[in-house]
């Protein structure tokens, strides 16, 4: 652990989610600090998409505490995080597949026109399609259309849009529930890519994912989650890509 | 009928089918042309101007009744109940009005307050005990025709005030002679279409039929968007319910019994996709269309009216299967 380390960005202590009979989150912690890439490993089932539910606000945990800059924030739903500058991409996406990429990207934030008509929530299509088109070439994901439907990508396609999306918007906090999984070399690369300039803009991302390589290459420490905690949080170059697996799977504790 | 929008393949032919309407409406816009041309050939009554207004009026009632359905079905719903909802708000404009001498204004006013209340209630169990609106509307169907006969005596209300009949009146242009309901028919068809294409609440509609979780996480308040628009779909059964008075001149506790499925017919053909979040309502108007011009024609022609029901079940079975077969493809 880091010794006298700054305000986190976004901290949790005890959070616990129970689904019925499972437990999801059994009191985790969480610490996310500014300006660093933290990524989440764990098993599969061990609560990393349940966390990051929690801090973006999709569902409300049973007990324990969020803060937000050392604030305790109480989200009650996606839209309060959102209204927090805190941006998702979830594990299934969240995309509307019958509507255009342009749509998808401003989904619940839509360009409202200007005078009566915004305030008759009118919305202004060709300046969402204009800025459509901005976000996607400073991300270099090449779709021609961007009034294609999502449903008509590929899905390494979708989880780029997935990702403009949140990039694009964020103000605080980046999250992203593995955002390669369904990606090639290549389009893998370019997220990766994509995440470093998302923190040389200063904000702090948090990235779960299953690829080690990549989150060795690419964070600055490594929260381990196993069966609902948070088992260890260490600093990438601290330990061995070995070790982190022999933690996750309780092979080995610290 | 609901074939996606083509592809574009290229940048050239991509902007000349973009100033195209979609496939969406113009496989719809075939099946009235054909339909038209049919029984054209048919009876030689069929292409009056006469005739066409008539099947203008014969088609607002379940026009009006399908732009709910329209709105339900694209959040991915349904609704079973709004033959017998309007049945229901018919009887209590028309028996407010003659037995408790209420201005005929605020006689409407409470009908229209008693359908919305039945969308609004749709709209609650839906969303707070998350039961399938298949089951809820079942259930608030018998509840609308058991209270309509209750209340109602099973007697029919007749000799209305002439001001609840305005809607049911005309104005010529040339020889054709149009009711003001079709005409509000068409408005509220282009309203709400507008509203659907053009703002940010109706984008969200769309949102919701495409995937709910997703549009509220999103930050669309989804089940807010479900209320409303049942409550909604409600406001519309109950200004059905004010053009069936008008064209009637009565209120009927018998009414409303086949327009439900008519409603869902006009929904599907119009290309509309039963599974939510894909469709139009000018779709709708355009499939309540070809269900007025098979009914008249199929009359003109002489065939009886449980072979229109037939034909009218085979319809909806067709346009449901294309929806179906489309959707697998895409
Ligand atoms: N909505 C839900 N209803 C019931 N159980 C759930 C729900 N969401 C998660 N769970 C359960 O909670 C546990 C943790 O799930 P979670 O999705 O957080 O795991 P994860 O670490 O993200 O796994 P993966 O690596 O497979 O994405 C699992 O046992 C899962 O079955
Ligand atoms: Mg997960």
């Amino acid at each position: 652990m880091t010794t006298s380390s700054p305000t986190p960005v976004l901290a949790a202590r005890g959070l616990t989610k129970r689904y019925g009979q499972v437990t999801a989150l059994d009191g985790a912690d969480f610490e996310l600090l500014p300006g660093e890439i933290l990524a989440v490993i764990g098993d599969n089932g061990a609560g990393k998409s349940t966390l990051i539910k929690a801090l973006s606000g999709a569902l409300v945990p049973d007990s324990g505490e969020i803060k937000l800059d050392g604030k305790a924030v109480h989200f009650k739903s996606p839209s309060d995080a959102r209204k927090a500058g805190i941006e998702t991409v979830y594990q299934d996406l969240a995309v509307a597949p019958a509507m255009t990429i342009a749509e998808n990207l401003f989904l619940g934030r839509e360009i409202k026109r200007g005078g009566l008509l915004g305030k008759l929530h009118v919305i202004n299509k060709k300046q969402m399609l204009d800025e459509a088109v901005k976000y996607m070439q400073e991300l270099k994901i090449g779709i021609r259309s961007m009034k294609q439907a999502v449903e008509t990508l590929s899905g390494g396609q979708r989880q780029g849009v997935a990702v403009a999306r949140s990039a694009a918007f964020a103000k605080h906090v980046v999250i992203l529930d593995e955002p390669t999984a369904a990606l090639g070399v290549k389009e893998s690369g370019m997220v990766l890519d994509l995440i470093r300039r998302v923190r040389d803009r200063g904000l702090p991302v948090i990235l779960i994912s299953h690829n080690m390589p990549h989150v060795f290459e690419i964070s600055d420490r490594i929260h381990i989650q196993r069966l609902g905690r948070r088992a260890a949080l260490v600093n990438t170059k601290d330990i061995t890509m070995p070790d982190a697996v022999a933690i996750m799977t309780g092979a080995k504790t610290i | 009928m609901s074939t996606q929008t083509p592809k574009s393949s290229n940048p050239a032919s991509s902007s000349i089918l973009s100033k195209l309407p979609p496939l969406t409406i113009l496989g719809p816009l075939a099946a009235l042309l054909l339909s038209i041309i049919f029984f054209s050939l048919q009876s030689d009554r069929f292409l009056a101007g006469r005739n066409f207004s008539l099947i203008v009026q014969q088609v607002m009632v379940v026009g009006v009744l399908a732009i709910g359905q329209t709105l339900v079905v694209l959040t991915g719903g349904i609704d079973l109940s709004n033959g017998m909802v309007m049945a229901l708000g018919q009887v209590v404009m028309t028996k407010f009005a003659m037995d408790f001498g209420m201005p005929p204004y605020l006689a409407i006013l409470c009908g229209l307050l008693v359908t919305m209340g039945f969308g609004f209630l749709n709209g609650l169990l839906i969303t707070r005990i998350n039961l399938p609106p298949f089951i809820v509307t079942l259930g608030t169907l018998n509840i609308a025709f058991a209270i309509t006969q209750i209340y109602s005596k099973a007697q029919t209300v007749s000799n209305l005030p002439d001001s609840m009949l305005l809607l049911g009146e005309t104005f010529k242009i040339g020889e054709t002679a149009i009711n003001y309901g079709s005409v509000l028919m068409l408005l509220l068809f282009l309203f709400v279409w507008f509203v659907l294409r053009d703002t940010a609440p109706g984008r969200h509609v769309y949102a919701v039929g495409n995937n709910a979780e997703a549009a509220r996480l999103n930050g669309i308040p989804s089940k807010r968007v479900l209320l409303i628009i049942y409550t909604l779909a409600g406001l519309m059964y109950g200004i059905a319910a004010l053009l069936l008075v008008a064209r009637t001149s009565v209120g009927d506790p018998n009414a409303g019994q086949t327009e439900n499925l008519e409603s869902i017919t006009a929904v599907v053909l119009g290309g509309t996709s039963l599974f939510g979040g894909r469709g139009n309502v000018l779709g709708t108007l355009i499939g309540a269309l070809i269900v007025g011009v098979f009914r008249n024609g199929l009359t003109l022609i002489g065939v009886s009216s449980v072979y229109q029901i037939l034909i009218t079940g085979i319809l909806v079975i067709l346009a449901v299967t294309t929806d179906q077969l489309s959707r697998r493809k895409g």
